[in-house]
């Protein structure tokens, strides 16, 4: 495969170095721009040092020559604040924005369970729900893809190291967008979602937790099976994507427990809940980069 | 120790922390006979909400027998003196539930985080500052976990973000005396002088009553208590039993003594399912510092998988498990089932 698709990433922060680092080892995917706002910045001079073009001017510091550099997809790793913005700037531009914010202007993407349908929509900007999300709305989803689940709730506990500032402003911010895509992508008729953040040393894994209530009896050997098959879809890009315990069945009750270890690109391993989501945005942009250099697609501007 | 002339505020919490014990069960009518009692009685706050307070309705925590709203708004509106608190904990209610508790007709918004989490608290604590009137507290739970000086740091992060009054919450009743008198004092001398200082006290090692002491002689001016002692783990510090001592002891509360006496024996008690007292399983709360609504999950799962509910609470301190873990427990039990080869 000689051929990638041109990209850029918006953030130099700890999600977009990770993701940079994801996207280098890419067969579709060749990042050519950083995009920041301090010219101090870390992330800037590391993206630089590795051959990127760089600008601290923000989004507005690449749009005179992202075209002409051929960038056909851009992640977002800011903030909700500013992603619209920056969404609607390169949109413009013809590229497509894969939104890591909890801004949710765009679809819901969870690549194992929605992936194929974002892509086919052709959708100019998607959104990657939240990290709680990815690491446990393709369970509720495993579950209701065997039968109807009345309600879906999640457990997300992650390390204090691994909550940025950005998800501590707005938690609120975490919940809605979480339970918002329990309900429409995992398939529960209602969500709920509760993050913990425990400040224990050495740093625990990310841990999730999740409970399905079932509208009949729950089919104890096919949920168990369709939860396997799940868990093994996410392996594929989230290889520490590990089943601690269950399905435990109680009644029409459902719960599984997770445990998420990262890559350890750029994050450090313990926060799987970092990871899953520049893994789950590298593998959206892999899927809408194929498209592209089958000529399905053509990214432009509406 | 000399109280004597010392004025405070006791804040009960029955009607939430006391829904642990009664698994988010007891009901609005039960809610409301027993708040207008606790307002007869010159009680000045107390909370309702679910135990884990607004939005705690889950698998997790426990479905309770009727809504926030539906407790709020008839309790709030049957109070003649008596003013209405909620508790918030981000991360499992969010600032809708803070907007709806407001129109049913609390007067105190609680906003509480684990001790070392303050910041998660800035957006409810911002929202709250805009509500003009409402009271604000700032509550950092599990504080037996860290020193008074990083407690400290805290404590000043959710004053900085509007909050008027702040509390040193015993969680998981391991705090002696001595550590409740530095970190309040530490407090005291650091914070705003207009600022209010609480602590929430658990009776897992029977310390409720000498710790909430030491918190007022260390210049706290509002101790949570419940009646009878309703509240997780060994309940929380028995009401009537602080009211009574600071009878004594010359610090003026305006409950009527007798009066909460009579609430506690004769409509406490009677509702409780289970004897609220320092059992095995409470004292090891306090003893290995547990988050105290941990015990019924752990004496059921320790029933489910054939383990010992003790075993499985000193486990779950050994790994400093915070507040909101719930979902850890049958998951642990499930490690140590496998383990002794039992599952």
């Amino acid at each position: 495969m000689s051929k990638k698709v041109k990209a850029a990433i918006i953030g130099p922060g700890n999600i977009g170095t990770d993701l940079l680092m994801k996207a280098m080892r890419s067969e579709f995917i060749e990042p050519v721009w950083m995009v920041g706002v301090e010219a101090e910045s870390p992330g800037l001079r590391r993206a630089k040092e590795m051959g990127l073009k760089t600008t601290a001017d923000g989004v507005d510091g690449m749009l005179p020559s992202m075209k002409a550099d051929g960038v056909q997809i851009c992640f977002d790793a800011t903030s909700a604040y500013v992603h619209a913005e920056n969404s609607r700037k390169v949109n413009e531009q013809g590229a497509v924005m894969i939104d890591l914010t909890p801004a949710a202007i765009g679809p819901f993407c969870v690549p194992p369970v929605n992936l194929a349908e974002a892509v086919a929509a052709r959708a100019m900007n998607v959104n990657m729900v939240t990290c709680g999300g990815q690491a446990t709305i393709p369970l509720v989803a495993a579950v209701s893809r065997v039968q109807a689940v009345s309600y879906g709730e999640i457990v997300a506990t992650v390390s204090s190291k691994s909550a940025g500032p950005g998800t501590r402003k707005n938690i609120d911010e975490f919940t809605r967008t979480t339970a918002s895509g329990i309900e429409r992508v995992g398939g529960a008729a209602s969500g709920k979602a509760i993050i913990v953040i425990n400040p224990a040393e050495p740093p625990l894994i990310m841990r999730d937790t999740v409970h399905c209530l079932t509208v009949d009896e729950p089919d104890q050997e096919a949920i168990t099976r369709s939860v396997l098959a799940m868990i093994a879809e996410v392996q594929q890009y989230v290889p520490g994507y590990t089943l601690k315990n269950g399905p435990v069945f109680d009644g029409k009750r459902v719960s599984i427990y997770m445990e998420v270890e990262g890559l350890g690109d750029f994050l450090p391993k313990y926060a799987g809940n970092l990871d899953i989501m520049t893994a789950a945005g590298l593998r959206t942009a892999e899927l809408y980069a194929r498209e592209i250099l089958a000529g399905n697609f053509v990214p432009n501007a509406a | 120790m000399d109280l004597k002339g010392k004025k405070i505020t006791v804040h009960d919490m029955c009607l939430r922390d006391g829904m642990h014990p009664k698994r988010h069960q007891i009901t609005v009518a039960q809610m409301v006979d027993i708040a207008k009692a606790m307002d007869e009685a010159g009680i000045p706050l107390i909370e309702v909400t679910h135990g884990d307070g607004l939005g705690g309705a889950s698998v997790n925590y426990g479905f309770p027998a009727a809504t926030d709203e539906e407790y709020l708004t008839a309790v709030c509106k049957e109070m003649k003196n008596t003013k209405v608190s909620a508790l918030l904990l981000p991360g499992i209610g969010t600032v809708d539930h803070l907007k709806m508790a407001v129109d049913c007709g609390i007067s105190t918004i609680r906003i509480a985080t684990h001790c070392t989490e303050a910041d998660v608290s800035e957006q409810h604590l911002t929202m709250a500052s805009q509500i003009k009137g409402l009271d604000r507290v700032g509550f950092l739970m599990m504080a037996h976990m860290i020193e008074a000086e990083e407690l400290v740091t805290q404590l000043k992060l959710m004053e900085g973000f509007g909050a008027n009054c702040v509390y040193i919450t015993d969680s998981a009743g391991y705090m002696l005396p001595d550590d409740v008198s530095s970190r309040v004092a530490l407090a005291r001398a650091e914070l705003r002088p207009e600022t209010e200082l609480g602590f929430h006290g658990h009776h897992n090692m029977a310390m409720g009553i000498a710790n909430s002491l030491a918190a007022v002689e260390a210049g706290a001016n509002r101790i949570d208590g419940s009646l009878a002692g309703l509240g997780a783990g060994a309940g929380n510090t028995p009401l009537e039993v602080f009211v009574a001592v600071c009878e004594r002891m010359g610090v003026e509360t305006g409950v009527d003594l007798f009066k909460a006496m009579d609430i506690a024996e004769d409509k406490i008690v009677p509702m409780m399912d289970h004897l609220v007292r320092v059992d095995r399983d409470a004292l090891t709360l306090g003893y290995a510092g547990v988050y105290s609504s941990f015990l019924l999950f752990a004496k059921r799962s320790a029933q489910k998988y054939n383990l010992s509910s003790r075993d499985i609470l000193v486990e779950l301190g050994r790994r400093r498990t915070v507040g909101g873990q719930e979902d850890m427990i049958e998951d642990l039990a499930l490690d140590m089932a496998r383990a002794r080869g039992t599952i």
